[in-house]
């Protein structure tokens, strides 16, 4: 069935069993988005040193593709640099971008391909997007606190 | 008095389709927008292709017919709703026309009624859509006036036990929804326009979910001022109406100015057309008001009593199948009883946006989400909710198709 492609098994366990929840008190910055749409919050909290992530957690509640996504991201980036870590937001946002068209560069995101169903889903590709875009933005703030 | 959900269907052409590779389409999303029927649909066709012309003006048999065709449409919706023709004004939008109130206060001057200042205040109520709350609390903002609200208690419905607190002598406006968006409850506005009235306030009434489903008569309720949106009454979009008593729309400052709304313009001075010609500046969306016009009159001959009585039985038949399922919240009134065919719900704690898709996957249509009603959902306690909101449309089909659908989603989801 065409759900499956956007409920992979992958997802599901994330979702049930989210990665570095629970958001450590110490950060280098802190970002809380929004889906406007639906109401899923997610606040982040990175820590970057030498230019190197050092931890990365978060809370929030919403649906499977956003936690799960948000979960995935935070075991991706986690001990990647920040252009590394730049590198794999911009794969995993054109994935989503693909209209189903692609199936996503396993090198660059690993487990992270099984969002490549979400794609063909316009309305779920912001609940994909919501945990990435707020690390996209904490990204941006440590590169200014670093500097 | 009853009508065939059969023979319904039939005049409404998208039940033709089928949805996720060949399924039966289970359409319960009518609180967000309404499927059209035959009739609209040619209604606004016609209009374009027969009569198109810019309405009062232009020199010309197309002018005169467009002219008709949308005053027509003006008696219609007045008629439907028991209000003078000179008393409906057409907008883009319900939420225009409750901005087109809101603005229009915060335009009067010192001396006119409506003028604001920080010692009034604007009653609302927790359960407002974001459409009938936003507008309210930036002229509060603008003017300096105290907000103030209605909450909304475990049993879904307004507390009013400190009417007389909430509502006092200070207060200008009382805006208040006739039927819940999300929890379903049609509010008492008896008690709550008796005690506007009695302090000088005016009351406006956002209609959108309760126009469509019942029989509205703006004489019996005695609210000032009335706002509905055309395409949740079977209409085209880019319609809604404002219904106020004519003697506050003759005190009302304008809202938007230009074209056709005026009487006479100097370089430095304009007068003001009468109502309703006064609030409907620059040429009017035509076709889409003959539309609405043809809607309503598709509602009156099924008869709106006939409406309501098939909306409170599928209402009853639903809740009893909903509520059987495991691990269901329903959020809103359990009992039957002073609600509309609206049925939010959780299950379990699988996120509504998986519901909706889910349920999806089989062919209905739900909506999920905050409902564009952010403070309510925070006051229920829910980050969201799946909706499943019933018109003249629906059967009892639809309501089992809807549950067999949530079992799916359980199974689906409880894989791990």
């Amino acid at each position: 069935m065409e759900l499956d492609s956007l409920y992979q098994e992958v997802i599901l366990d994330h979702y049930k069993h989210p990665q570095h929840k629970g958001l450590n008190p110490v950060f280098t910055a802190q970002v809380s988005h929004v889906n406007t749409s639906c109401g899923d919050e997610i606040t982040l909290n990175l820590n970057v040193e030498n230019n190197v992530i050092t931890s990365i957690t978060w809370d929030g509640q919403g649906c499977s593709i956003s936690q799960a996504s948000v979960s995935m991201l935070s075991d991706l980036v986690t001990d990647k640099t920040l252009e590394e870590a730049d590198a794999i937001v911009k794969s995993f946002s054109e994935l989503m971008a693909s209209k189903g068209t692609s199936a996503g560069d396993r090198e660059i995101l690993e487990d992270a391909v099984v969002f490549a169903g979400v794609s063909k889903f316009p309305g779920r590709v912001k609940c994909a997007l919501l945990g990435w875009m707020a690390f996209k933005d904490a990204a941006i703030q440590s590169q200014g606190e670093s500097k | 008095m009853s009508f065939s959900v059969a023979q319904v269907r039939k005049d409404f052409p998208i039940f033709e389709r089928t949805i996720r590779d060949g399924k039966r389409l289970v359409y319960l999303d009518s609180g967000a927008t309404a499927q059209k029927p035959w009739a609209v649909i040619n209604a606004e066709s016609d209009f374009y292709s027969k009569h198109n012309a810019a309405v009062h003006r232009g020199a010309h048999q197309l002018a005169e017919e467009a002219t008709d065709d949308y005053e027509g449409a003006r008696e219609i919706v007045a008629q439907f709703i028991g209000a003078q023709e000179n008393e409906v004004i057409f907008t883009k939008s319900a939420t225009e026309s409750i901005n087109l109130v809101a603005y229009a206060m915060g335009n009067a001057e010192a001396g006119n009624r409506f003028a604001l200042s920080p010692s009034d205040s604007i009653v609302v109520t927790e359960m407002e859509h974001h459409a009938n709350l936003i507008p309210w609390q930036q002229l509060a903002r603008r003017t300096g006036a105290q907000l103030k609200w209605f909450k909304v208690g475990q049993d879904s419905r307004l507390d009013l036990s400190n009417i007389d607190e909430i509502i006092t002598s200070q207060t200008k406006v009382v805006a208040v929804t006739h039927q819940s968006n999300v929890l379903g409850t049609i509010n008492p506005l008896e008690a709550i326009v008796k005690r506007a009235h009695e302090v000088g306030a005016v009351v406006v009434l956002d209609a959108c979910q309760s126009v469509p489903h019942m029989s509205v008569d703006v004489v019996a309720l005695d609210v000032d001022f009335l706002a509905f949106s055309g395409h949740k009454a079977i209409g085209p979009t880019g319609v809604g109406v404002l219904w106020g008593k004519a003697e506050l729309l003759d005190e009302l400052p304008p809202f938007l100015t230009g074209g056709s709304m005026i009487e006479n313009v100097t370089m430095t001075t304009t007068t003001w057309a009468p109502v309703p010609q006064k609030f409907e500046a620059g040429v009017p969306n035509m076709a889409q008001a003959v539309g609405l016009g043809a809607a309503c009159k598709y509602l009156s001959e099924l008869g709106m009593d006939a409406v309501r009585a098939h909306e409170i039985e599928l209402t009853g038949y639903a809740l009893e199948k909903i509520s059987a399922i495991d691990g269901i919240r329903i959020v809103g009134p359990l009992e039957n009883v002073s609600r509309g065919a609206t049925v939010s719900f959780t299950l379990a704690d699988i996120h509504p946006h998986d519901i909706g898709q889910y349920v999806d996957s089989q062919g209905v249509a739900v909506r999920t989400g905050h409902h564009c009603a952010w403070p309510l959902a925070r006051a229920m306690n829910v980050p969201a909710t799946t909706r499943a909101s019933f018109y003249l449309y629906n059967d009892d089909h639809d309501v089992d198709a809807l549950v067999a659908a949530l079992l799916g989603a359980q199974k689906y989801f409880g894989r791990f």
